[in-house]
């Protein structure tokens, strides 16, 4: 109960995405949900979000990586971005925004015979470095680009 | 079919499926404020993309809300054959959740 009730409140004041999902998380307790790694997606700087996804943040620039994004993304509300992997045994495959609000977009667990590749869009506040981190045989990989927007995609 | 809110299109090309997948969904982060009202609209996105083959889940993915709206997702996986079924379900952050089987081609 207690415990209920920190979440709470932390929600309340957090005031952002994040807390309105505690508390919506709260109201509709779901198994699935629990799977949902909350700290690492809700952690406001890169390396935290690292450590909380991956339990390290120390990963190697790899040239095996391709990180495809546009150079100048006029509408920073859909960003196409591809990862492509080259690394053998890619397990999974994140996608990181360094100066979002929340900096981890999103974690692809790939399976035994899933490519190193996938493509997807996302939203970027502002002008920002976009980094694809792969985790393989237990270690991190990562590639960065610079990603210009014109208009912010994450509202307010 | 139609009214589902995921679209999959998969294709197999010699040992590869490759697989696109449109989602219709807001994805609301939650900071964008209701232009009318002044409030806060709720965070509504999607947490958790499950796509499985023949039993085996082929990918799985954990989204923030920032991946846009109305999200597109592509991947590729081996060990597929032509005709073969695949299935997307996603779960979001309400509890709200969607699934879908589609045949590769």
């Amino acid at each position: 109960m207690n415990q209920n009730r920190r979440v709470l409140l932390k929600g309340t004041f957090a005031a952002g995405a994040t807390g309105i999902a505690i508390s919506a998380g709260l109201l509709t307790p779901k198994t699935v949900l629990a799977a949902w790694p909350k700290a690492a997606f809700e952690a406001k700087d890169t390396n935290t979000a690292l450590e909380a996804a991956f339990g390290s943040s120390s990963a190697t620039e790899s040239g095996d990586i391709k990180l495809k994004a546009p150079d100048i993304a006029e509408n920073g509300a859909v960003v196409p971005i591809t990862v492509t992997s080259k690394i053998a045994n890619t397990e999974a495959i994140s996608i990181i925004v360094a100066k979002n609000g929340t900096p981890l977009a999103a974690t692809f667990n790939l399976g035994a015979n899933t490519k190193g590749f996938v493509s997807t869009r996302i939203k970027m506040g502002k002008t920002s470095d976009v980094t694809a981190v792969i985790k393989a045989g237990g270690k991190l990989y990562s590639t960065s680009k610079n990603v210009k927007v014109t208009i912010g995609g994450c509202g307010g | 079919m139609a009214k589902s809110s995921i679209k999959i299109r998969a294709k197999v090309k010699g040992d590869e499926a490759k697989v696109k997948c449109l989602i219709s969904h807001p994805m609301e982060t939650g900071l964008r404020k209701d232009k009318k009202s002044g409030k806060l609209i709720p965070a509504h996105f999607i947490q958790e993309v499950v796509c499985e083959h023949g039993g085996t889940t082929v990918m799985n993915a954990q989204w923030n809300a920032t991946i846009s709206k109305n999200p597109f997702l592509s991947f590729a996986f081996t060990g597929a054959k032509s005709g073969d079924m695949i299935k997307i379900s996603w779960v979001d952050n309400t509890g709200k959740s969607d699934s879908t089987e589609a045949k590769m081609k």
